[in-house]
């Protein structure tokens, strides 16, 4: 397939439907509402099936009815919209059921703003419904990224009967690149084995998320968590940029590490010795990769756009081994990449150890800025 | 002499649609009964075997556990959404939903109110008993006035808390229903109707013919604090003048 100029998040729900979603249950909100105007014209072009919910509450409980079934489906949200959710997700994750999310993540918290922000990293990565359950989170930084994501998270949710959630950000959804779809995926004609299509010459199929028996519940609690250590083993994927010889590594996820690359770029060229380290799945979180980097940089500088929250994460994989700096934007501010270019500057030659105060300190270098951008 | 072959004419059996188990439903509930005249329509349509039904949250969360077909259980009022999500999908199978007056008509009243209001050709089984049972005994949006009950325990105030939802009127008004009628299961009569209603109720999702639902006017000895003959008077005294019995919409098609 030839590569064409796409839109964000056209371009995402395009790459499901050659990925062969049958069922598209969203409810409109900025910034991923492209996404169902375009379905609700696409959708019905196959014959697939396309519904304005009336709530983000509803259309989650849609996206898990069909799950049942065994066909494709998903629904496309933002951050306050995500949150109505966590209750069917929680449910969709103790059914074992297969359903793919996607978060067009925005300020917050609560109806916050339209732009971009990376502050949902703890509710979708921790869980955000209730229970014990793990989804995998995916996190694109461009748009052939998240057309490739799209196409692997339905292929993951399937195999794991897991929920998948792909998180981009208004900068995502919203920009044009050049990338290229895939072909159009054929639709299996039967349904697996433990879906509800009718109990035809077969028992019937009962898919429920009630245990009443703690007995069986933690047999069913035992099940998702062994599923989840296949998945930390198998399904970790992350992209690594100027890492062979780096002293220093920024961590950063989405647009965040992408602009970050910009700035790394420059900073190469100053002769600092930086490199980027671009986790894709948020969830399993590259454990063993940080660790070993952790062995061999000076200094560790996280970068996202929330209140460092990826950072304790990589904070407890390191383990003090080297210091953690961070550097955030929040509210839907989207760094530049002089800011990060200038912090890259500045922990080359530091020698500081900051011991748990590198948000202390980072909040100081904030608005310090912040005064000096107005 | 002639030895007279005993016959046994079977004049009564259980559907093929329930499962033997027995249920956990107290004596004096309708849920046994709705759930066999349930069962006995998929067997007379003979559609069990493309049938999925949706659970609720409710006494009949174990639904699932007594009927002989797909099965889902929904989150407690996304019944609807569910069903909405699975007829989409495969519209050529029959779904319904099973739900309380909690599941439908508090936590689920946006849910069941948009099902009708696009049509969606699921058939809803609504059991309208005046309290939520599960949980013990609080009041209900079909709460009568006056009724005491755990979280209402000097009865129900309207002035507070407002007068029960009549759900078969309301629904009544989409034009995406297509039918609508409230029965009752307190004696055999009424019985009878119901299952003609409930028959018909899965006869307009068969022929397409938009949102189908019957509420069923039940029973809660246990929480009405009733023995089971009481509890059926109170459905006829009480309950039949606040929620009429009748046809609240019939799209013509129906019956031609």
């Amino acid at each position: 397939m030839a590569k064409q100029l796409l839109k964000g998040n056209e371009a995402f729900a395009e790459a499901a439907i050659r990925a062969g979603v049958e069922g598209f249950f969203g409810y409109p909100i900025t910034p991923s509402t492209e996404f169902l105007e375009y379905m609700s014209k696409r959708m019905p072009e196959l014959g697939r099936a396309f519904v304005q919910a009336e709530s983000e509450v509803a259309a989650i409980n849609m996206v898990y009815g069909a799950a049942c079934t065994g066909k494709r489906t998903m629904t496309a949200s933002s951050s306050p919209g995500i949150s109505l959710m966590s209750e069917g997700i929680s449910y969709i994750a103790g059914t074992e059921v297969p359903a793919v999310i996607v978060n067009v993540m925005r300020g917050g918290p609560g109806l916050g703003n339209i732009a971009p922000a990376q502050g949902d990293y703890n509710q979708m990565v921790k869980g955000g419904g209730h229970g014990d359950y793990f989804p995998i989170v995916l996190a694109p930084a461009t748009v052939q990224e998240a057309i490739d994501n799209i196409i692997l998270a339905f292929d993951l949710a399937e195999k794991y009967r897991s929920v998948v959630h792909v998180v981009v950000d208004g900068n995502i959804g919203q920009m044009m690149e050049p990338a290229e779809l895939p072909p159009m995926r054929e639709i299996p004609k039967d349904p697996p084995i433990w879906a509800v299509a009718g109990a035809k010459d077969r028992d019937p199929n009962i898919l429920t998320s009630i245990y009443i028996d703690p007995v069986d519940e933690e047999i069913t609690n035992i099940r998702l968590l062994k599923r989840w250590m296949e998945i930390e083993k198998n399904e970790v994927r992350f992209l690594e940029y100027k890492m062979d010889d780096a002293e220093i590594a920024v961590i950063g996820f989405g647009t965040a590490g992408r602009v970050a690359s910009s700035s790394i770029r420059t900073a190469r060229e100053e002769g600092i010795k930086v490199g980027l380290f671009r986790p894709l799945t948020l969830a399993p979180f590259p454990k063993l990769q940080i660790s070993e980097i952790s062995k061999r940089v000076k200094r560790i500088l996280v970068v996202e756009m929330n209140s460092g929250m990826m950072l304790e994460d990589v904070k407890s994989v390191v383990q003090g081994r080297v210091p953690v700096e961070f550097y955030g934007r929040m509210g839907g501010v989207t760094p530049f990449p002089d800011e990060i270019l200038d912090e890259i500057r500045r922990v080359a030659s530091s020698d500081e150890n900051v011991e748990d105060s590198e948000r202390e300190r980072w909040l100081e270098r904030l608005e310090e800025r912040i005064l000096g951008e107005k | 002499m002639a030895i007279e072959k005993i016959t046994d004419t079977l004049i009564y059996q259980r559907s093929e649609s329930l499962t033997e188990l027995h249920t956990h439903y107290c004596p004096g509930c309708t849920h046994g009964i709705a759930h066999r005249l349930i069962a006995e329509v998929l067997d007379d349509l003979d559609i069990r075997e493309k049938t999925i039904g949706v659970a609720p949250v409710g006494c009949s969360v174990f639904a699932y556990n007594y009927f002989n077909c797909d099965f889902v259980e929904a989150a407690h009022g996304r019944a609807p959404a569910m069903a909405t999500g699975i007829k989409r999908v495969l519209p050529k199978k029959t779904v319904f939903t099973y739900q309380g007056d909690g599941d439908l008509a508090s936590i689920g009243m946006a849910e069941i109110m948009h099902a009708a209001a696009r049509g969606e050709n699921i058939t809803v089984i609504f059991i309208n008993n005046a309290i939520y049972g599960m949980t013990g005994g609080q009041m209900a949006p079909t709460t009568l006035p006056g009724m005491k009950t755990t979280s209402s325990p000097l009865g129900r105030d309207v002035e507070l808390a407002g007068y029960p939802i009549k759900m078969a009127e309301i629904l009544a008004n989409m034009e995406g229903a297509g039918y609508i009628v409230r029965r009752s299961l307190h004696n055999p009569a009424n019985i009878r109707k119901a299952k003609k209603a409930i028959r018909t109720a899965f006869e307009v999702q068969e022929r397409g013919l938009g949102f189908a639902m019957v509420e069923l006017l039940s029973t809660c000895p246990t929480n009405w604090k009733l023995n089971p003959q009481e509890a059926m008077d109170f459905v006829q005294e009480y309950m039949v003048p606040v929620f009429p019995l009748g046809d609240y919409k019939v799209r013509p098609e129906i019956n031609e």
